[in-house]
């Protein structure tokens, strides 16, 4: 997946299959090959796999969360593998952002969640746009530029249903309730995303979205400086990157368009909006 | 070598790295894995990073593995940066209370300038106090924003009265920790070595407020740390420490090696000693002049637990959890790690407590995870 190759472990028969529906479109590597995180989802002893059963995730085999019951394995892997990135590749400057490409220019909607990132993105997806990550924005720290990873994208309560008839194509797996973070369900990423995921792009657009049901759809400009105290808000290792952090941010946000926008829920309004955006400069 | 390299069962990839014996610039996908993801595991990816960059072999290293070499190094320098600037808050916070501190691990090989602080990763400021002034210190911590954690009665009956340090203590703002310790081991350990001794021959740090303890305090206050501590789970690193601070002092220090043997014997911290030199030859290859081996062989323990506790020592130093061998060694050692702190009824009293507070507590707080999905 993208700059990232995971060696990943599991007895599950569910992950599996969750891997083989979610990640059709992607590589495998060779087993001969350096992988980034030896990772494993499996139930933290024998007793678990059969009596009220869970699962644990497993980075270089030192358990990362509390173990989660054995339905949530996938949705635990892919939370996983986000800790993994956001935790180790401090090589990027990582900004919690689904990011979107259109004529080679990337857009960037940073947002905390339940902001409708997600079902923004994947409904920008489903018409087009073609996806780089619906949950982290990788900046390179030499090049200022964002680097794919695509990966599942992910479905949270409503917005499942609304996606399902909006992007009737959408191949959505299972839904799995009541985990932390209510109903859950994945998407597969798009065939033709993963083929150029390793084509880099240069951000052309931050957004800031923001959803309140019913409320019109608006896209309003925004100051720099509010959309430079977003992207710091949202990114997972400013502090990390001290001074060149500061500056890798300023010269990002020099060469993009900054916006906030609102909606309530009009899809195709809002895919709308964004063609135009993109069609406009 | 061989006796350790059987006992662990194999060489130990990270340790052969870190000493560059090895051929780091192959490009074989499965040594690199292995390699980074044992150092990950053990936190040494940083000092890995270090040790390449100072042999000039960086360059050589495959672009997968080096982008989290390069990582490693953003990260340790970013907190270099930060424990500095909370040394200074700490240094205003203590600027009234009139009394030596001297830092401890890591926060001290930094300040002392020593090749093992270069890429080394810690979170928490260890400090050391004359237990006459603790309530001083703590004072002045609380009125400068740090509050105590374990706010349970227990949790702070088990530090004030039992153990060698005050809860942590966290800054509310900066959510930075310190732990302020007024001893060596803990109260009720069945040693007792007097801090009175180290806080007396500690060195100022260059142009701070803080002092250092002498090179050989500082060896012996790592092996106890390693050894005389229930969690292994920090082992290999500490002995990654143990090896380089033995290493940097003997050159620049011309009486270290006749000072450390008698001044363990005075701290009453031989035995930890002697384990620490025992298996940094073993694992590092440390260059410790044979008589003081021989001498220091003096204070290890008698044959029957000799072998036993090599036979644990071994696996529980290597930085392999996935290993059944490593996770049954660790558990034995912080069996025996509880049996040094505590004499037997204090101890059976603290694991009572402590099992019937796990079972009221399942099921509501998940604070023991190390993050929340989210992240």
């Amino acid at each position: 997946m993208g700059p990232i190759v995971a060696r990943i472990r599991s007895p599950l028969a569910p992950v599996h299959a969750a891997i083989a529906r979610h990640y059709a479109a992607h590589e495998v590597a060779d087993d001969g090959q350096f992988s980034d995180f030896p990772v494993t989802v499996a139930p933290p002893s024998l007793a678990r796999r059969f009596i009220r059963p869970t699962v644990t995730f497993r980075l270089d085999d030192a358990p990362v969360f509390q173990p989660l019951p054995a339905e949530q394995a996938f949705a635990l892997l892919e939370w996983g593998l986000n800790w993994c990135i956001a935790t180790q590749c401090h090589q990027y400057l990582i900004i919690h952002s689904a990011v979107l490409e259109r004529h080679g220019h990337a857009l960037l909607l940073p947002a905390p969640p339940a902001s409708g990132k997600s079902t923004l993105c994947a409904a920008l997806v489903a018409r087009g746009w073609r996806l780089l990550s619906d949950e982290m924005a990788l900046v390179a720290l030499d090049r200022g530029d964002v680097t794919p990873i695509p990966r599942a994208i992910g479905l949270k309560n409503d917005s499942i249903d609304v996606i399902r008839r909006f992007w009737p194509d959408a191949a959505i797996g299972t839904v799995v309730e009541k985990t932390l973070k209510g109903s859950v369900a994945h998407a597969r990423p798009p065939a033709e995303s993963v083929a150029r995921q390793h084509e880099a792009v240069r951000a052309r657009w931050i957004v800031l979205p923001h959803y309140a049901k019913g409320a019109p759809t608006a896209l309003e400009p925004l100051s720099r400086g509010a959309a430079f105290m977003r992207l710091v808000d949202c990114a997972f290792n400013y502090a990390m990157h001290g001074r060149r952090g500061f500056e890798l941010l300023a010269t990002v946000i020099d060469a993009a368009q900054c916006h906030s926008f609102s909606y309530g829920g009009d899809l195709d309004a809002a895919v709308r909006t964004f063609d135009a955006l993109a069609e406009a400069s | 070598m061989n006796a350790y390299r059987r006992l662990a069962g194999g060489g130990d990839v990270v340790a052969e790295a870190l000493a560059g014996g090895n051929d780091t610039a192959r490009d074989d996908g499965p040594y690199w894995e292995e390699l980074v993801s044992r150092a990950r595991e053990a936190n040494l990816l940083g000092t890995l990073a270090e040790r390449l960059h100072e042999r000039a072999l960086i360059d050589r290293v495959p672009e997968a593995p080096r982008a989290h070499l390069a990582a490693a190094r953003i990260r340790s320098e970013a907190q270099e940066t930060a424990i500095r600037r909370e040394l200074r808050q700490l240094a205003r916070a203590l600027a009234e209370v009139d009394t030596p501190i001297v830092l401890l691990k890591g926060a001290s090989y930094l300040c002392a300038g020593l090749p093992n602080a270069r890429g080394r990763v810690f979170a928490d400021i260890d400090i050391l106090v004359p237990k006459s002034r603790l309530d001083d210190v703590e004072s002045a911590l609380l009125l400068a924003g740090f509050v105590t954690t374990h706010v349970n009665a227990y949790d702070q009956r088990y530090y004030r009265q039992w153990m060698h340090e005050l809860p942590p203590m966290l800054h509310v703002r900066r959510q930075t920790v310190v732990d302020v310790h007024h001893a060596l081991v803990p109260e009720t350990s069945r040693m007792h070595p007097d801090s009175a001794h180290l806080i007396e021959a500690a060195r100022p740090a260059a142009g701070m407020r803080f002092s250092v303890p002498s090179p050989a305090d500082m060896a012996i206050h790592c092996a106890t740390h390693l050894f005389c501590d229930e969690d292994f789970s920090h082992a290999t690193r500490d002995l990654v420490d143990f090896d380089s601070l033995v290493r940097y002092f003997a050159v620049a220090q011309p009486d270290f090696w006749e000072r450390l043997l008698p001044r363990a014997r005075t701290l009453q911290l031989a035995r930890p000693l002697w384990y620490a030199l025992d298996w940094s030859v073993r694992v590092h290859h440390t260059p410790v002049p044979a008589e003081i081996l021989r001498d220091a062989r003096r204070d290890a323990p008698a044959l029957p637990l000799r072998w036993l506790m090599n036979g644990l020592l071994g696996p529980a130093l290597r930085p392999t959890r996935g290993r059944a061998s490593t996770r049954w060694a660790r558990r034995a050692l912080y069996v025996r790690g509880h049996w040094l702190k505590m004499p037997p009824h204090l101890l059976a009293w603290h694991l009572t407590v402590k099992a019937f507070r796990r079972e009221n507590a399942s099921g509501e707080d998940g604070k023991s995870a190390d993050a929340k999905p989210d992240a």
